[in-house]
């Protein structure tokens, strides 16, 4: 994987269908930002421009919107990132003692990815799961409550594959894609085109008849 | 008093299939939109009005109201604020992924009612499952015929697009949701206009309602507004969802008529929290989200009614109630909120930006055994700097209501355990050790 990647072309064409979904182009900035972590894990420098064609802005516009969010990683992460939730829910079940045992597990610190690149571990804002304090997020799948035990069986099942069908990737947001596109903005367009043409129509053998209709006129009152 | 009421948006939450088109049809699913569309949008908007609906977002603000306050305009969308991410909050989240389609059926009875084009769900970034089973839902409910050209046969069409966020607790703001939506960072918009109902996305007239808040609308269609405002008392009607955490005996979610149930109730009934966990002494609770003002035990016995609760100096907020015990530390809890208050600023304005920052230092310090008695003092003026006044509901010196929600821990937790600061300053670190919380 090198920063020169951008968007297969198979993502490309999902891309179009993406933007088509949204009255302004720039709105799927952050769909597809979704979109080219799926492919890498993180957004490449190439795939931000990508992206920016496609919405028509310039690619610092892209780094520059990316950066405000956490979910969008400008450098490369592991395989699968751990996010230890320590908000004041899961503060109080531990979570801070949980980070540091992941740390100590792991090998590394906060914000840091293993050698291996299969693990990032990062310190998480509440993660709306506090009924099951102190909750763990890996690639946004929810686990817990999590303590010192449950941590150790999920890095070993991870690392044994055995959690990859729950487990996608990380960029992965969503295994499924919509597959409809916007019929009811399609009909109205059509029904616009339909009406436009039928009024040009109508000008046209209006015009006509009404310029009949002055001649006529102008006709009978000479 | 605990009471038996109906299960409006949890009816179904218990079947584990309750996330598939199969379930959701099995069990009443899109009968309130068939009901909708055979009103005329305004007969569906008298019966929120009559339901006495308030915003379950955390503003509580009418949801008829709202939907009377848009500008009349060629364009109108509906976008449902699915972003959820006020600590401790949880419910949406699980409306999100135990019962996606009531919340497309809600969001196109709204649009219905208000005559939008097209509408958005705003679905938390980190909701990874939850954002999997909107689409799926989505994509079955245009095949179901509930979206898209001609609904039904109604002449009313409606495209839903399932946006995704990426990690901003700002764009829980609905003007921040809406420069989101909008492809950009998530600033929340200088105001006025105050209302995304006459100037919201691209600048069109947008209603934005709480998932919670569409969720109920199935119900109240079928039901009657009426039949709503029955339930709970006053302008707190219905029923809520509320999400307990903290040193309680059985967090979760618990969906409750609204002002008859009281923080005792929640707490300690055994069908709900359970008590406090190991049976210790309640020392404070957070009675609506991080934002809000603390509880202490004297409040136990007000209603979860959003009146009440504003009068005794709090909010309800976000429906989220974190319970503390006497092994929390009372600075240690403060600066953790202050903390998140720090790092999701967006950082347009220097009250918010700045006094975040510096609340959290001086919080940390205490609490390492760092701190100065005038620290106190300090922390007092900083908080009345970004809130003149220190009253409730707070004075705003900033664009969104970020701002004035930092002071509320730090100043509950100074004014009420004046002492516990001090000692931390006396002894040099902190009394209550980090291993004692998680003991308990």
């Amino acid at each position: 994987m090198t920063a020169d990647e951008g968007l297969s072309s198979l993502s490309l064409a999902r891309a179009e269908a993406i933007v088509a979904c949204y009255p302004e182009r720039r709105s799927a900035l952050i769909p597809l930002c979704h979109l080219a972590q799926s492919e890498h894990g993180y957004l490449t420098a190439a795939a931000m421009e990508d992206i920016a064609g496609l919405v028509g802005c310039s690619p610092a516009e892209v780094r520059g919107t990316a950066s405000f969010y956490d979910m969008l990683h400008l450098e490369p992460v592991g395989r699968y990132v751990f996010a230890v939730c320590t908000n004041i829910a899961c503060m109080l079940a531990g979570a801070y003692e949980i980070l540091s045992h992941a740390e100590r597990r792991l090998g590394i610190r906060v914000g840091q990815s293993t050698a291996d690149e299969m693990f990032t571990l990062e310190e998480a804002e509440c993660l709306a799961g506090c009924d099951k304090a102190v909750c763990v997020q890996v690639n946004h799948r929810f686990f817990g409550p999590i303590d010192e035990d449950a941590f150790d069986r999920l890095v070993d099942d991870l690392a044994e594959g055995r959690l990859a069908d729950t487990v996608p990737p990380h960029g992965v947001l969503s295994r499924v894609s919509r597959t409809i596109g916007m019929p009811a903005k399609e009909a109205r367009e059509a029904k616009e085109a339909k009406e436009a043409k039928e009024a040009r129509e109508a000008r046209g053998a209006g015009g006509a008849g009404a310029a009949g209709a002055a001649g006529a006129a102008g006709g009978s009152g000479s | 008093m605990i009471t038996d009421h109906p299960r409006i948006v949890t009816s179904r939450v218990a079947y584990e299939d309750s996330y598939t088109l199969e379930r959701f049809l099995a069990t009443g699913g899109y009968d309130g939109l068939r009901k909708a569309l055979s009103m005329t949008p305004g007969q569906v908007h008298d019966e929120v009005n009559a339901a006495s609906l308030l915003g379950r977002g955390g503003a509580g603000f009418p949801a008829g109201r709202k939907w009377s306050m848009r500008r009349p305009a060629e364009t109108t969308y509906l976008v449902v604020n699915g972003d959820e991410s006020e600590p401790a909050t949880f419910k949406d989240h699980m409306l999100i992924e135990r019962d996606p389609h009531q919340i497309i059926e809600g969001a196109v009875i709204a649009a219905y009612a208000v005559g939008a084009a097209a509408a958005f769900i705003f679905c938390r970034g980190e909701f990874a499952l939850g954002y999997e089973r909107l689409l799926q839902a989505c994509d079955e409910a245009y095949g179901q015929g509930m979206l898209g050209s001609d609904i039904l046969g109604s002449g009313f069409s409606l495209d839903l697009v399932i946006h995704p966020g990426a990690g901003a607790y700002i764009c829980g703001d609905e003007t921040g949701l809406l420069e989101s939506l909008e492809g950009k960072r998530g600033f929340p918009r200088i105001k006025p206009p105050y209302f995304p109902a006459a100037a919201g996305l691209y600048g069109e007239p947008t209603i934005v309602n709480n998932v919670e808040t569409v969720s109920s609308l199935p119900w109240i269609v079928l039901n009657g507004g009426a039949a709503f405002a029955a339930l709970g008392e006053g302008s707190s009607a219905g029923t809520r969802l509320f999400a307990l955490s903290g040193r309680v005996e059985r967090p979760g979610w618990y969906e409750i008529e609204m002002s008859k149930t009281t923080f005792r109730d929640l707490i300690y009934d055994p069908s709900l929290g359970g008590g406090v966990r190991g049976g210790r002494e309640l020392k404070a609770f957070i009675p609506g989200g991080a934002s809000a003002p603390w509880f202490f035990p004297e409040h136990l016995d007000i209603g979860l009614d959003q009146d009440a609760v504003g009068k005794a100096g709090s909010m309800l907020g976000s429906g989220s109630i974190v319970v503390m015990d006497d092994t929390t530390c009372a600075v240690r809890a403060a600066w953790r909120i202050t903390r998140f208050f720090a790092r999701e600023s967006c950082g347009q304005c220097t009250p918010c930006r700045e006094g975040s920052g510096w609340a959290e230092k001086i919080l940390r310090r205490i609490e390492d055994g760092y701190g100065r008695e005038e620290d106190l003092d300090l922390l007092m003026d900083l908080c009345d700097n970004i809130s003149p006044g220190l009253g409730w509901p707070p004075q705003q010196t900033t664009i969104c209501p970020l701002g004035p929600s930092i002071p509320s821990s730090i100043v509950s937790g100074i004014s009420r355990f004046r002492d516990e600061y001090l000692l931390h300053v006396k002894e040099g670190g902190c009394p209550l050790a980090p291993d004692e919380v998680r003991r308990g």
